[in-house]
C-alpha cells in the first residue's frame, strides 16, 4: 500500500505545481485536442452519411432491380415484369391491392445553394404505394402531387440544399415545367434528397415508354423475402436481384463511406504522431523543470516507481483533457451540420448531417489516451532515473 | 603624464525603484590614464558595478559626462554604443559567461564576427589571443570541459581579441581558488604591462587589489583613493 | 552568413527538444503535402484541361444522351475546328467494384482530340482495324495485368446487348499513357460502331460531344452559338469549357478545398504553439548569453535576427524533410488511387506555398521571444545571472 500512497502523493504534487508549467502543458492539451477534433469531424461525415443511407432501409421492404444492376440507375424492368413482381408470393396485400411502388428515376441539374453550381439531383417517378413501402415518410407542407399532372413533392433535405424548391415555385427541366406542391419528411434518410412525381408523368416526359428501374414491395414479414426471391428467380420471364431495402442501401453507401474512412484514419494517425512529438516535448520540458523537486523527493525517500508513474499520470491526464476538449468542440461545431455530396453509386446528391456519435467520441478519447501514454513514457523513465546526487548539487 | 583614456565628470546615476529614487553614484569625477591598472573596492551596493557598466557604455548616467577614448558616451545612441563597444571595450565577468554551445576557439572568435574580417583572418586572430592567455592546446574544448581558471582565461582571450584599449573586469577572481586567482591576476598584469591594456577591475578581495597599480574605494556612490600601504 | 554556426549551435543546444520540434514540423508539412495533392485531385484536373476543348452535354443532365445527328450540325458551327463524341459505358471487370471509365469512340478522331494521350502508331492502327478492339490506359493495364492480345470481358450494368447478354468482349489492341503527371489515362476506349451495332437500345445517340475551337475563335462565343442552335428543341444542349466541366463535377463533392484548409489550419495552429513554446523556452534559458552578446557589441537588431533565424531554420529543416517525404508519398498515392481518383499531384504552387509557410510560421513562432531578446536590458540580465 505504501507504494500506492507514494504514487498518489507525488502525482498530487505534480498536478499542484502544473500552473508553473502552463506553457508546455497548454501546448500538449491543444495538440491532442486538434487531433481529436479533426478525427471526429472527418469520421462524423462517414457516420452521418452511413446513417442517412442505412436508416432508409428497412427489413419489411424489398427492392427488386434487374440482375447485375449496380444501382437503380443502371437497372431496367418492363411493365410486364413489374406486374409479375406485384403478384408474387410474399408481397403484402391491402385487401386486393399489393403494397408496391414501381419506380424510375432520372438525374436532373439543380443549383446547389452552397456552391451556386449545378448538382445532380435524383428525380424519381413513383406509384401511389410509394408512401406505404417506405417507413416514416410523411407530408409536412403543401399537398401530394396529383396523378397525371406535372407536379412534384420535394424531400426536406433537397429543399434546404438546393435552390428554388419551395412550395408554390415552378422549376424547369429542359422543355418541361414542374410545379412544387409539397414537402415531405423521411426521418432524415436518403429519400429526403429526392424530388418525386407520378411515374407515368416522368416516363412520358423523359420518353421512357413503359419501363421502370425498380419495384419496392412491402413484405408480409421479413422472412417472406426468401419466398419472394425464390418465386422470382424461378420465373423465366424475369431476371431479378431481390434484396431487402436495408441491404440495398448498405451496398449503395459503401463506396463513399470506405473512401472517407480511407482518408480519415491515416490522416488521424499522422496527426496523432505529430501530437505525440508535441506531448513528448512538453513532458521532457516538464521533467527538466521539476528536476530539483524530483531529486528532493528522491532524497526524502520516494521511490523511482512513484516518480515514473506520477509523470505518466500527468501526461495521460493532460492528453485526456485535450481529448475531451477536442471531442466537445467537434460535437458543438459539427454535430448535425447539414451537407450534401455526390454518391458515385447513384450518381446523384445525398443530403446528410454530420453525426458525432458517442462511439466516435470514445474512439477519440482512446486516441488521446494512446498519445498520452507514448508522450509520457520516455520522459517518465528519465525522471525516474535522474541522478539524485547531481541534481541536488545543482541546487 | 600619459594621456587620459577615460574621464567621468559629475556623473550621477539614479534608479527609480517603484516610488523610491535610489542614488547609486553621486557627482563622481574620475580620470583613468592610458595604461592604468586600477582596482575598485567597496561594499556591495556601493555602485562599483554601476561604474563599470557606465564605463563600458552599458548604462547611461543620469547626469554628467563620460568620455572614453575620445568618444562621448552619453551622447551616443544604443546602436552607436554597440558598435563602439565591439572595438573599444573588453568585458571580463565573475562567471565567465562563455557560450556553452561553442568551443573555446569559437567563443574567442565571437567579437570578430562583428568585423569585416574573413573566416581565415578571424581564426588567426583568435588563435593569437588564445596563445597569449596560454590556452592554445585547449582551443577545441567546450567550456564544460574546462576548469574555472581555464574558462576565465578563455574569457580574457575573448575580451582582447579585437584589441580594445580598455578592459573592464567585474570580480574576475570571485569564483576561483587562490592559485587560479593568482594566475589570472598575473595574466592581467602581463596584458597591462606588455600589451598596453588599460584595466579597471572591480573586486572585494584586497589581495587581488594588490596586483593593480592603484586602488580606489567606492562607498555610497563616491570614490576615494586609498594609497597602498 | 557568418552567424550561421552560432545560430546552428544554439538551435541544437537541447538536442531532444530540437529534434522533437523538428519532427513536429516534419509531420505538419508531410500532411500539408498529402492534403494539397488530394485537394488538387478534387479540383478535377482543371490545370490540365485544354482551354481549346469544349464539352457539349444534354442540358437536363449528363445522363441524358444526345442525338448523333447533332455531330454534323456542331461541326458546321462557326468557330468549330473539329468535333467527336464519347459515351458512358459504365461497366466493370469481373467484380462490380472494379469500375473504371469505358467509352465507345471514333478511334482516330478521339486520339486527335486528345493529343496528350501517347499510343504507338501500330497499336492505334490495329485498334482502328478491329471492330471489337479496345485500348486501355497504362494504369488500368497495370492494375489488372492486361497485355496486348488479351481478350477482355466487361460486364455492362446499363447496356445489354441485342443478343440478351450483358457481357461484352474486347481484344486489347494497345496500351496508351499520358506523360503529364497531373493527368490520368485510367480509361478504356473501344469502337463506337461495335457499341452501336450490338446494344439493345439507345441507338443513334451519344453521351456527349467534344470539340476543338478553331484558332482565333472565342470559346465562349462558340459555346453560345452551339447552345443557341439547339435551344427549344427536345434535346437542349449545354456547352462549357473542359475546365469548367471538370470543375463543376468536382464541386459536386462539396467544398473539398474548404475541408482541406480547415484541417491544415488546425494542424498549423498546433504547430505554431509547439514551435512558439520551444522558441520561448530556448530564449528564456539563455537570456544571460544574449546579454553577453550585446556586451560584446552585437546590436539589438542583430540579436533579433539571430533568434528569428533560429526559429526559421528549425522550420526549414523539418519542413523540407516533410515536403520531401510528402512528395514521395504523393507519387505512391497517385499510383494507388489513380483509377478512382485521378490527378493526385503536388503542384509547384503547393510547394512554393509550403516553403512560404515554413518561413512564415518560423517568423510567427519566433517573433515574441526574439523581441524579448532584442529588448532585454543587459544590466538586468547579467545581474540576474
Amino acid at each position: 500500500m505504501r507504494g500506492l500512497q507514494q504514487v498518489f502523493a507525488v502525482t498530487l504534487l505534480n498536478l499542484r505545481n502544473l500552473p508553473q508549467r502552463v506553457g508546455s502543458s497548454v501546448v500538449a492539451v491543444i495538440g491532442v485536442a486538434a487531433v481529436v477534433l479533426v478525427f471526429a469531424a472527418v469520421l462524423s461525415m462517414a457516420k452521418g452519411f452511413e446513417r442517412t443511407m442505412i436508416s432508409a432501409g428497412s427489413d419489411d421492404t424489398a427492392i427488386i432491380v434487374r440482375s447485375g444492376a449496380t444501382s437503380e440507375l443502371t437497372s431496367g424492368l418492363s411493365n410486364d415484369q413489374v406486374l409479375i413482381v406485384a403478384e408474387a408470393p410474399g408481397v403484402l396485400k391491402d385487401g386486393d391491392t399489393s403494397v408496391v411502388s414501381a419506380e424510375l428515376y432520372v438525374v436532373v441539374d439543380v443549383k446547389k445553394k452552397s456552391t451556386n453550381v449545378d448538382a445532380n439531383v435524383p428525380f424519381r417517378g413513383v406509384q401511389p404505394g410509394a408512401f406505404d413501402v417506405r417507413k416514416d415518410v410523411t407530408l409536412v407542407d403543401g399537398r401530394m402531387f396529383e396523378p397525371g399532372k406535372n407536379e412534384i413533392v420535394v424531400g426536406r433535405g433537397a429543399q434546404t440544399e438546393f435552390m428554388g424548391l419551395e412550395v408554390g415555385k415552378t422549376i424547369r427541366f429542359g422543355q418541361t415545367e414542374w410545379a412544387v406542391v409539397g414537402i415531405f419528411d423521411a426521418g432524415g434518410n436518403v429519400a429526403e434528397s429526392e424530388l418525386w412525381t407520378d411515374v407515368r408523368v416522368l416516363q412520358s416526359a423523359y420518353r421512357r415508354g413503359n419501363s421502370f428501374q425498380s419495384v419496392r414491395v412491402r413484405l408480409e414479414s421479413p422472412e417472406s423475402l426468401e419466398t419472394l426471391r425464390q418465386a422470382l428467380d424461378e420465373d423465366p420471364r424475369i431476371d431479378p436481384d431481390v434484396m431487402s431495402e436495408r441491404e440495398y442501401y448498405s451496398s449503395q453507401s459503401q463506396g463513399l463511406v470506405q473512401f472517407i474512412k480511407l482518408l480519415g484514419y491515416p490522416l488521424t494517425v499522422l496527426m496523432a504522431i505529430g501530437a505525440i512529438f508535441g506531448a513528448l516535448n512538453s513532458m521532457y520540458s516538464s521533467v527538466s523543470v521539476r528536476g530539483k523537486e524530483i531529486a528532493t523527493l528522491r532524497a526524502l525517500g520516494f521511490g523511482p516507481t512513484a516518480v515514473l508513474v506520477s509523470t505518466m499520470v500527468e501526461s495521460i491526464l493532460l492528453a485526456l483533457a485535450g481529448g475531451l476538449l477536442g471531442g466537445l468542440l467537434a460535437y458543438l461545431v459539427f454535430n448535425g451540420f447539414q451537407v450534401s455530396t455526390l454518391n458515385g453509386a447513384s450518381f446523384s446528391q445525398v443530403v446528410f448531417n454530420f453525426a458525432v456519435t458517442p462511439e466516435l467520441l470514445v474512439q477519440g478519447l482512446q486516441a488521446a489516451l494512446i498519445i498520452g501514454l507514448f508522450g509520457g513514457f520516455f520522459p517518465a523513465l528519465r525522471a525516474a532515473r535522474l541522478p539524485v546526487a547531481q541534481a541536488l548539487r545543482e541546487l | 603624464m600619459s594621456d587620459v583614456l577615460a574621464r567621468l565628470e559629475g556623473v550621477s546615476r539614479i534608479y527609480q525603484k517603484g516610488k523610491e529614487k535610489v542614488e547609486v553614484l553621486h557627482a563622481l569625477d574620475l580620470e583613468i590614464p592610458d595604461g592604468d591598472f586600477v582596482a575598485i573596492m567597496g561594499p556591495s551596493g556601493s555602485g562599483k558595478t554601476t561604474l563599470l557598466n557606465l564605463l563600458g557604455g552599458l548604462d547611461k548616467p543620469t547626469a554628467g559626462t563620460i568620455t572614453v577614448g575620445g568618444s562621448e558616451l552619453s551622447s551616443m545612441s544604443n546602436s552607436q554604443l554597440s558598435r563602439w563597444r565591439s572595438t573599444n571595450i573588453g568585458f571580463i565577468f565573475q562567471f565567465y559567461n562563455l557560450l556553452p554551445v561553442l568551443t573555446a576557439h569559437r567563443n574567442v572568435e565571437l567579437p570578430l564576427l562583428l568585423t569585416d574580417f574573413g573566416g581565415k583572418e578571424r581564426a588567426r586572430r583568435a588563435s593569437i589571443a588564445l596563445d597569449i592567455v596560454g590556452l592554445a592546446d585547449r582551443a577545441n574544448h567546450y567550456p564544460r570541459e574546462l576548469s574555472g581558471g581555464q574558462e576565465q582565461r578563455v574569457a580574457i582571450a575573448r575580451a582582447i581579441v579585437s584589441d580594445p584599449p580598455l578592459l573592464l573586469c567585474d570580480e574576475p577572481t570571485g569564483d576561483l581558488d587562490r592559485d587560479m586567482s593568482d594566475e589570472i591576476l598575473r595574466l592581467l598584469q602581463v596584458l597591462n604591462r606588455d600589451h598596453g591594456k588599460t584595466i579597471v577591475m572591480v573586486t572585494h578581495d584586497a589581495q587581488a587589489a594588490e596586483f593593480a597599480k592603484r586602488t580606489l574605494h567606492c562607498d555610497k556612490g563616491t570614490l576615494e583613493a586609498k594609497e597602498a600601504a | 552568413m557568418k552567424y550561421f554556426r552560432l545560430i546552428w549551435k544554439n538551435a541544437w543546444r537541447k538536442k531532444i527538444r530540437t529534434s522533437l520540434t523538428i519532427l513536429s514540423v516534419f509531420v505538419a508539412f508531410l500532411l500539408f503535402a498529402l492534403l494539397s495533392a488530394i485537394g488538387y485531385a478534387f479540383r478535377g484536373g482543371v490545370d490540365v484541361a485544354d482551354a481549346e476543348r469544349l464539352i457539349v452535354i444534354h442540358k437536363i443532365s449528363l445522363i441524358n444522351p444526345l442525338p448523333m445527328s447533332y455531330m454534323n450540325r456542331i461541326a458546321a458551327t462557326e468557330g468549330v475546328d473539329s468535333v467527336t463524341h464519347g459515351s458512358w459505358f459504365g461497366g466493370y471487370y469481373q467484380d462490380p467494384r472494379n469500375q473504371f471509365g469505358q467509352f465507345p469512340v471514333d478511334p482516330q478522331a478521339y486520339f486527335d482530340m486528345y493529343p496528350e494521350f501517347d499510343i504507338p502508331e501500330e497499336q492505334l492502327e490495329a485498334f482502328k482495324r478491329n471492330r471489337t478492339g479496345a485500348v486501355v490506359g497504362q494504369e488500368i493495364a497495370k492494375k489488372y495485368g492486361w497485355k496486348v492480345g488479351d481478350r477482355i470481358p466487361i460486364q455492362a450494368t446499363i447496356w445489354s446487348r441485342i443478343d440478351g447478354s450483358r457481357t461484352w468482349e474486347f481484344d486489347l489492341e494497345g496500351i496508351f499513357s499520358t506523360d503529364d503527371p497531373r493527368g490520368s489515362s485510367a480509361i478504356m476506349l473501344f469502337q463506337y460502331d461495335y457499341f452501336e451495332e450490338a446494344r439493345a437500345f439507345g441507338k443513334g445517340t451519344a453521351g456527349w460531344y467534344i470539340l476543338r475551337v478553331a484558332n482565333g475563335a472565342n470559346p465562349v462565343d462558340v459555346a453560345n452559338a452551339i447552345d443557341l442552335q439547339f435551344a427549344n428543341s427536345p434535346n437542349e444542349t449545354e456547352t462549357s469549357t473542359e475546365a469548367a466541366f471538370s470543375q463543376s463535377f468536382a464541386k459536386q463533392f462539396g467544398n473539398i478545398a474548404l475541408i482541406v484548409t480547415l484541417v491544415l489550419g488546425a494542424v498549423f495552429f498546433t504547430l505554431l504553439l509547439v514551435s512558439g513554446n520551444t522558441m520561448s523556452q530556448s530564449v528564456r534559458e539563455r537570456i544571460s548569453e544574449l546579454a553577453v552578446l550585446k556586451t560584446l557589441g552585437f546590436g539589438d537588431r542583430t540579436v533579433l535576427g539571430i533568434v528569428l533565424s533560429e526559429s526559421i531554420l528549425i522550420m526549414l529543416i523539418g519542413g523540407l524533410l516533410g515536403l520531401g517525404l510528402g512528395w514521395l508519398g504523393v507519387q505512391g498515392l497517385a499510383k494507388e488511387m489513380g483509377t478512382f481518383l485521378p490527378g493526385v499531384f503536388l503542384s509547384p504552387v503547393a510547394i512554393a506555398t509550403g516553403i512560404a509557410m515554413m518561413i512564415g510560421t518560423g517568423l510567427l513562432a519566433g517573433i515574441f521571444p526574439a523581441l524579448k531578446a532584442m529588448r532585454l536590458s543587459i544590466i538586468d540580465a547579467l545581474a540576474r545571472a
